[in-house]
């Protein structure tokens, strides 16, 4: 019936000034394109900045007004950086903990959504709205009892305290991936238990590769908030040569005169892998986004 | 008890057996410590030998504590403001990006790619775009004759400053509107044309009611991220103690001064504001959050 009416005034509209209509629809794209276009360079102004600075000599850092392309080009505030702060040995460090608790938060979550998705055990119901509760009281609470547990058993300086959490799985993916697990048809599990799977097989054949898009998501998420952690690190890691990349950076200013060319070169090429993730998984991104459903 | 009852008891409890290491990590990082926390709250403790029980003395001694109510209300102050000007950003970014244009998913990746690179990083790119001398605001407000203000040195300019910062992170939110608005069913603007409503009779009367499931959940997020802000205010800083966020004074209490007692009673109090703040923005939300039917 819509459709009905727009095709007879669409048709009106053609034969009474076509031109004009597709000029205004022109103009507006065009005013859309120029909004877009400038509030996006404004976006991306501290971001230019950055790169213009980390390739600037220290004088012409401070120059008035600023110069956008730096000249001469200083790269060697990239190698200088990498010196001032063990920068290979910080992101060795920041990978390794960001790989394990990647795994672990991943695996160990698709693991327990199974089991709630799955499985009809007693007390089920209460122990799936326990874990809704736990999302929302903030970790704050756990920070100082946690930390003294790990300083009772002589564990600090390690990472052990940064990556073992991981492995008890997150409530907020355990959540997403129960929703993603409870869409899976029945009937795929069904032929792989006549053909002898035990449940633990059907986890692993059939669910984890089924929910590829979903666990990536996940493992996207999980990378970038262990990268950029600082509050983790900063209370559980003493020894400089166990730092992670943004701990270093935080300590990059605080221990030197700021050289802004070198540290914005640092700040740089810590940004790069997270950067690297995000442009190779975004469309998990959004994807996950809408399958997390926060509509409801 | 014969083989088959063993199995329908093994049937009846496998759910456990996948969901256990969540179980595990709840009872040894949520459970215990969360009881352990009630217990230190009541205790002044300096790390080093034992608590010692005080009773209420840590909370009385908050609530007399000018530090506290100055890093609550730099807190205060800051979400008053971020919150809603991130909500009107991130929707008015969506909004326009919602429209039928070419190039979209490139818009939608620059605006989202502040969101991506949180951390030390970032916040040290934005010490030095805030820089007085010679930061890039300032040195383009120069360039036309105008004195910037001394943003994160001056009193006044601290929480400005941090608006601005968390205003250029608002493409995160964004995403939520845009999975949203793709999702308001296409006949109802086309009735609404029919009636003869315009832009923002549609906008106000159509997108924005269907918009408040995720109004709403931004604002809860938006809440609970202000009180838990921690990465750019424990690098940014701020004129005295202007910059001071509730959660970097309850770090510097127990991991600078080490008073365990004091820092996890402080815990405590934000829980309560967290869950105080919550539970009222859930009790209005039947005035002005709508679902459809079918959805709750």
């Amino acid at each position: 019936m819509n459709e009905v009416i727009n095709v007879e005034e669409d048709k009106l509209m053609a034969i009474k000034s076509k031109a004009k209509f597709k000029r205004k629809e022109k103009y507006k794209k065009l005013l859309i394109h120029l909004l877009l276009i400038l509030g996006g360079v404004s976006m991306m102004f501290p971001f230019f900045w950055m790169v213009s600075t980390s390739l600037k000599e220290n004088a012409l850092i401070f120059q008035l007004p600023p110069k956008w392309i730096p000249d001469p080009i200083a790269w060697h505030n990239y190698p200088d950086a990498m010196e001032t702060i063990p920068f290979i040995r910080y992101f060795w460090n920041t990978t390794v903990i960001t790989v394990l608790k990647g795994i672990g938060e991943v695996f160990v979550s698709a693991l327990v959504a199974y089991g709630f998705a799955r499985f009809r055990f007693p007390g089920r119901k209460f122990l799936f709205l326990f874990l809704l509760s736990t999302i929302m009281i903030p970790g704050e609470i756990t920070l100082i009892p946690v930390f003294i547990m790990w300083r009772n058993v002589n564990l600090i300086d390690t990472y052990v305290p940064l990556i073992l959490p991981a492995f008890a799985g997150s409530a907020v993916f355990i959540f997403f991936l129960k929703q993603y697990f409870s869409t899976i048809p029945k009937e795929l599990e069904e032929s792989a238990r006549i053909d002898g799977c035990n449940s633990f097989q059907i986890f692993y054949k059939i669910f984890l590769p089924i929910s590829k898009p979903a666990l990536i998501t996940i493992g996207i998420w999980s990378f970038q908030g262990s990268w950029n952690d600082l509050m983790g690190p900063l209370i559980y890691l003493n020894s400089y040569e166990k730092f992670t990349l943004q701990l270093g950076l935080s300590m990059f200013q605080s221990l030197h005169k700021v050289e802004w060319g070198q540290l914005m070169a640092a700040s740089l090429m810590t940004m790069i892998p997270v950067l690297i993730i995000f442009f190779v998984g975004q469309k998990y991104f959004t994807e996950g986004i809408k399958l997390t459903g926060i509509k409801g | 008890m014969n083989k088959q009852q063993l199995r329908k008891i093994y049937k009846k409890y496998e759910g456990y057996l996948f969901i256990m290491p969540w179980i595990l990590g709840i009872l040894i990082f949520f459970l215990w410590p969360v009881g352990y926390a009630v217990y230190i709250s009541f205790t002044k403790w300096p790390i080093l030998g034992s608590p010692k029980w005080v009773g209420l003395d840590n909370y009385i001694t908050i609530f007399n504590d000018e530090q506290f109510y100055n890093s609550l209300s730099v807190t205060f102050k800051f979400a008053l403001f971020a919150i809603p000007l991130g909500i009107l950003t991130s929707f008015t970014i969506a909004f326009i990006l919602n429209s039928n244009i070419r190039g979209l998913s490139f818009y939608r990746t620059i605006y989202y790619l502040p969101a991506v690179v949180s951390g030390v990083a970032v916040a040290l790119l934005w010490r030095w775009v805030l820089d007085p001398e010679f930061g890039l605001i300032n040195s383009l407000l120069a360039m036309i004759g105008i004195q910037g203000p001394g943003w994160l040195s001056d009193p006044d300019w601290v929480i400005p400053s941090y608006i601005l910062v968390s205003i250029w992170g608002a493409g995160g939110g964004m995403i939520t509107y845009l999975v949203g608005l793709k999702d308001v069913p296409k006949n109802l603007y086309e009735s609404a044309e029919i009636d003869g409503a315009g832009f923002f009779a549609k906008l106000f009367k159509i997108t924005i009611p269907m918009m408040t499931p995720i109004l709403f959940y931004n604002l809860i997020m938006g809440i609970i991220g202000s009180f838990r802000k921690f990465t750019d205010a424990y690098i940014l800083g701020g004129a005295g103690n202007q910059g001071k966020f509730y959660l970097v004074y309850l770090y510097e209490n127990a991991f600078k001064y080490f008073k365990m007692g004091y820092a996890t009673a402080l815990a405590w109090i934000l829980f309560i504001i967290i869950l105080i703040l919550t539970l009222l923005v859930f009790k209005t939300s039947s005035f002005w959050v709508y679902y459809e039917s079918g959805e709750e």
